[in-house]
C-alpha cells in the first residue's frame, strides 16, 4: 500500500511536542510582542493603544498542555469559508488582510482547529501569518520556546490520488 | 499553630516592567505568585518562595528578582539565621528537619587550598590544541603480572596472552555521573543523564532505583547499575545490563543512614522499575543486612561476579568517613575493581539535615588517605578510585586525580548544568525546575533532548579545561598525573592537613 499523487511543493509546519510542552505560554507572550507595532516587550504589553493580538494559544489540561496555532490546511475551510475575501492561499501559508476582514467570524466557525482569534474589540479575526507578516524566516514562537517544544518541519505535500 | 518562621526570601516585582503574562505564576511549584484578576496584577507570598529562580528566568520582561532576606535577625555569628529558622522549625513540628543537595556549612574546601604546578624553562609544557592529549581512563583492576608465551626466535612478533584479563571498563574522560536513581529525580533528568553519558563514552549510575526497561537496550554499555539496601529492581537481568554493578553501602550526604521514597512518588512506572507496589514506600534501609563485615561483602561482592559472568566490574561504593582507609583496603581485598568514596559534600534528594551538615570527611582527605594506605600495602593496582562529593570545576577533577583518584562521579554538578539551583528543596518533590519531582506538569520542565546537550556541553568544556591543566603541567596523558602529588602544593594549610593530603606547602 502507499500513496500516491501529484507532488506540491515541501512545505514547513509548525509542531508541537506535547511531551515537553510545560505550558508556561511564553509562545503567546511572544507571538503577541512580535507582532506589536514596536516588537518591544513593554510596549506591546503596556503602552500601545492598539493591542497586538497573539495567534497562538496553548491548549491545557493537567500535566498535558501543548501550544496550537493554524495549521496552514492544504485545503483550508477558513479560505472557503471568508466572505469578504480577506482569507486567502498564500505561497505555502494561510493569510488573513484584516483591512478586508469584516469580523464576520464565518472562518472562526469554520476553522476545525479552533485556532483563529476573534477581536470583538475591533471587530476582526486574527490567525497566524507563520510570522510571514512580520518579516520572519523563523516563526518567533518556535525561536523562543524555552524547552524546544516548537519545532518548524518541512512536509512534504501531495495531492492525494486513491491508491492501494 | 501559629508559624514564627520568616520569609527566606524576598521578591521583588518591577511594577512598571510586570506584562501580567503569569508566567512566574505557572513556573512556579510552590504557589508563590498569583494573579488577581479583580486587580490585574501579580501579587507574591514570599513565605512560601525558596529561592530556586525559575520565575526570574523564565519573567519575559526581567520584571523579577528574588534574594535572600538576609537580614532579618540581628546579626550574630553564633546564632545564625539558620539556626533561629531551624529551632523555631523543629519548636512547630517535633520532627526531624530535612534537606537536599550536600553539606553547605563553611567546611575546609581543601580544593581551594591546592595549587597546580606548570611548567617553566627547565620543562616543556605542551600545548593540548597542538599535540595529543589523553583524558581516557579505564577503571577496573589492573593486573600484578601478566603471563607471555612467545614464541622461541620469534623477535616478539608471537606474543600470546596466557591468562585470562579481567574486565576493564573505558571512559573517554574521567569524569562520571553519580548515583541518582530514578524516583529521586525525574525520568526525564535519568533519561538526560543515561543520553548524555553514552553520547560522550562515559558512565551514568542508576542510584538504587532499577533501570527503567526502556532504557536498557540502548544505555546499558554505559550504566553503572546499583544494588544498594533495599534491592530495588534486583535481578540477574538487571546485573547484566550494565557495564559495572555498584553496591552501595553508604553515601556522603548521609553516612549511616539508609533511604525512603515517600509512597506518593511511587507510580506505576517507578513500581514497575523498582519492583514494588505501586502507591508503596520505597525504604532502604541504613545497613546492608546481609554485609556485617567485610567476608559479607566479599561474598555479596562474588555473588555479583557470578550472576554477571565475571564480565561486568564490580565497584563498593562508601561514604568518606573517619577509617576509610582501612576500610578501603578491606573492600578491595574482598575483591572490588571500583572503590567509589563519597565526601562530606555529597548531595542527595533529601536527608536529615543534621547529619547532611555533621557527618563524614572531606573527600579530598579521604581520596588521599585511601591511596596512600592502599599504595602502602601494593594494592592500589587492584581496584579503580572514584571519587564523588563536592566536584564542582575541572580543576576539582585534576586535583582530585592528583590526588589519587581515578576519576569523579559528579552528582550535583551534572543537576547545576541541567537547571538545579540548588534550593535544597528536593525532599519536597516540587523541585519548579523539574529534576527532582515525580509530578508529570513539572517533570516536563526537563526536555531530555536539551538537558542532556547541556551535559556533554559541560563533560566536553571540563575535559578542554582538564587538558589546557595538564599542557601546562608539561603532561600528555591523564594516567601520569594519578597519584602524582608532586603537582601539588597546599596554601594555607596547616601541617596535619598536607601530611595527610600527602602534598608540600606552597614554595617548598
Ligand atoms: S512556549 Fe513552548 S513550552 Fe511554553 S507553552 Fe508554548 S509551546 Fe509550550
Ligand atoms: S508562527 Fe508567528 S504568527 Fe504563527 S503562532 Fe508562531 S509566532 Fe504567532
Ligand atoms: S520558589 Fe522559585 S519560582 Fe517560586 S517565587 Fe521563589 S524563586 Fe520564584
Ligand atoms: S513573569 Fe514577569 S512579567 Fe509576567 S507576570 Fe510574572 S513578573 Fe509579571
Amino acid at each position: 500500500m502507499g500513496v500516491e499523487g501529484v507532488f506540491r511543493g515541501i512545505m514547513r509546519r509548525i509542531y508541537c511536542k506535547e511531551e515537553v510542552c510545560i505550558g508556561c505560554r511564553l509562545c503567546e507572550v511572544w507571538c503577541r510582542i512580535e507582532h506589536s507595532k514596536s516588537k518591544k516587550v513593554l510596549k506591546a504589553f503596556l503602552y500601545e493603544k492598539e493591542r497586538a493580538i497573539q495567534r497562538v494559544q496553548v491548549e491545557e489540561r493537567g500535566a498535558v498542555s501543548f501550544a496550537l496555532q493554524c495549521r496552514h490546511c492544504e485545503e483550508p475551510d477558513c479560505v472557503y469559508s471568508c466572505i469578504s475575501g480577506a482569507l486567502y492561499k498564500g505561497n505555502e501559508v494561510v493569510m488573513h488582510d484584516t483591512s478586508r476582514c469584516v469580523g464576520c467570524w464565518s472562518c472562526v466557525l469554520a476553522c476545525p482547529y479552533g485556532v483563529i482569534a476573534m477581536d470583538e474589540v475591533r471587530g476582526k479575526a486574527w490567525k497566524c501569518d507563520f510570522c510571514e507578516g512580520v518579516g520572519r524566516e523563523e516563526p518567533i514562537c518556535v525561536e523562543k520556546c524555552p524547552n524546544e517544544a516548537l519545532r518548524l518541519a518541512l512536509v512534504l505535500e501531495v495531492e492525494h490520488a486513491e491508491s492501494e | 499553630m501559629k508559624s514564627y518562621l520568616l520569609p527566606e526570601f524576598k521578591i521583588d516585582r518591577e511594577e512598571e516592567r510586570c506584562i501580567r503574562c503569569r508566567v512566574c505564576e505557572r513556573q512556579c511549584a510552590f504557589e508563590t505568585q498569583r494573579y488577581d484578576g479583580e486587580l490585574e496584577r501579580m501579587f507574591s507570598d514570599a513565605e512560601k518562595c525558596v529561592g530556586c529562580q525559575r520565575c526570574v528566568i523564565f519573567c519575559p520582561a526581567n520584571a523579577l528578582s528574588v534574594s535572600s532576606n538576609q537580614f532579618a535577625y540581628r546579626l550574630n555569628y553564633g546564632w545564625t539565621r539558620e539556626r533561629i529558622s531551624d529551632l523555631k522549625k523543629q519548636a512547630e513540628t517535633g520532627g526531624i528537619i530535612l534537606a537536599g543537595c550536600g553539606n553547605d556549612k563553611p567546611y575546609r574546601i581543601y580544593f581551594d587550598h591546592i595549587v597546580l604546578n606548570a611548567s617553566q624553562v627547565t620543562n616543556p609544557s605542551i600545548d593540548p590544541l597542538r599535540e595529543p592529549m589523553e583524558l581516557r581512563t579505564f577503571l577496573g583492576q589492573k593486573l600484578d603480572s601478566l603471563a607471555l608465551e612467545l614464541e622461541p626466535g620469534s623477535e616478539f612478533k608471537d606474543v600470546e596472552i596466557k591468562m585470562e584479563l579481567p574486565p576493564t571498563v573505558m571512559i573517554e574522560t574521567p569524569i562520571v555521573f553519580s548515583a541518582m536513581s530514578y524516583g529521586a529525580i525525574s525520568y526525564q533528568a535519568f533519561k538526560s543523564l543515561a543520553i548524555a553519558a553514552s553520547g560522550y563514552g562515559t558512565l551514568f549510575n542508576t542510584g538504587e532505583g532499577g533501570l527503567p526497561k526502556d532504557l536498557r537496550a540502548k544505555y546499558w554499555k554505559n550504566a553503572i547499575v546499583q544494588c544498594a539496601s533495599g534491592r530495588f529492581g534486583v535481578d540477574a537481568e538487571y546485573f547484566n545490563c550494565s557495564t559495572a554493578v555498584e553496591i552501595k553501602i553508604g553515601q556522603g550526604a548521609k553516612p549511616g543512614i539508609g533511604g525512603h521514597l515517600p509512597a506518593e512518588k511511587v507510580s506505576y512506572s517507578i513500581a514497575e522499575t523498582r519492583m514494588i507496589p505501586e502507591g508503596s514506600d520505597a525504604i532502604s534501609p541504613a545497613p546492608q543486612h546481609d554485609i556485617y563485615s567485610i567476608e559479607d561483602l566479599s561474598t555479596l561482592i562474588y555473588a555479583l561476579k557470578e550472576v554477571t559472568n565475571y564480565e561486568k566490574l564490580v565497584s563498593v561504593k562508601i561514604a568518606a568517613v573517619h577509617n576509610s582507609a582501612a576500610i578501603a583496603s578491606g573492600m578491595v581485598r574482598a575483591g572490588a575493581d571500583i572503590i567509589a568514596l563519597d565526601g562530606l559534600r555529597g548531595g542527595t534528594g533529601a536527608a536529615p539535615k543534621i547529619v547532611r551538615d555533621n557527618v563524614g570527611i572531606p573527600i579530598e582527605l579521604a581520596i588521599a588517605s585511601v591511596d596512600q594506605r592502599l599504595r602502602e600495602e601494593g594494592i592500589r593496582n587492584r581496584s579503580s578510585i572514584i571519587a564523588a562529593g563536592g566536584i564542582r570545576c575541572s580543576a576539582d577533577v585534576i586535583k582530585a586525580i592528583a590526588l589519587g583518584a581515578d576519576a569523579v562521579y559528579i552528582g550535583t554538578a551534572a543537576l547545576v548544568a541541567m537547571g538545579c539551583t540548588l534550593c535544597q528543596k528536593c525532599y519536597t518533590g516540587r523541585c519548579s525546575w523539574g529534576i527532582c519531582t515525580q509530578d508529570p506538569y513539572l517533570a516536563k520542565r526537563i526536555n531530555p533532548d536539551i538537558a542532556a546537550r547541556r551535559l556533554m556541553n559541560l563533560l566536553r568544556g571540563w575535559s578542554l579545561e582538564m587538558k589546557e591543566m595538564l599542557g601546562g603541567m608539561g603532561i600528555n596523558a591523564i594516567e601520569s598525573l594519578r597519584g602524582n602529588r608532586d603537582h601539588l602544593r597546599g596554601v594555607g594549610l596547616q601541617e596535619w592537613e598536607l601530611d595527610v593530603l600527602g602534598v608540600k606547602g606552597a614554595g617548598e
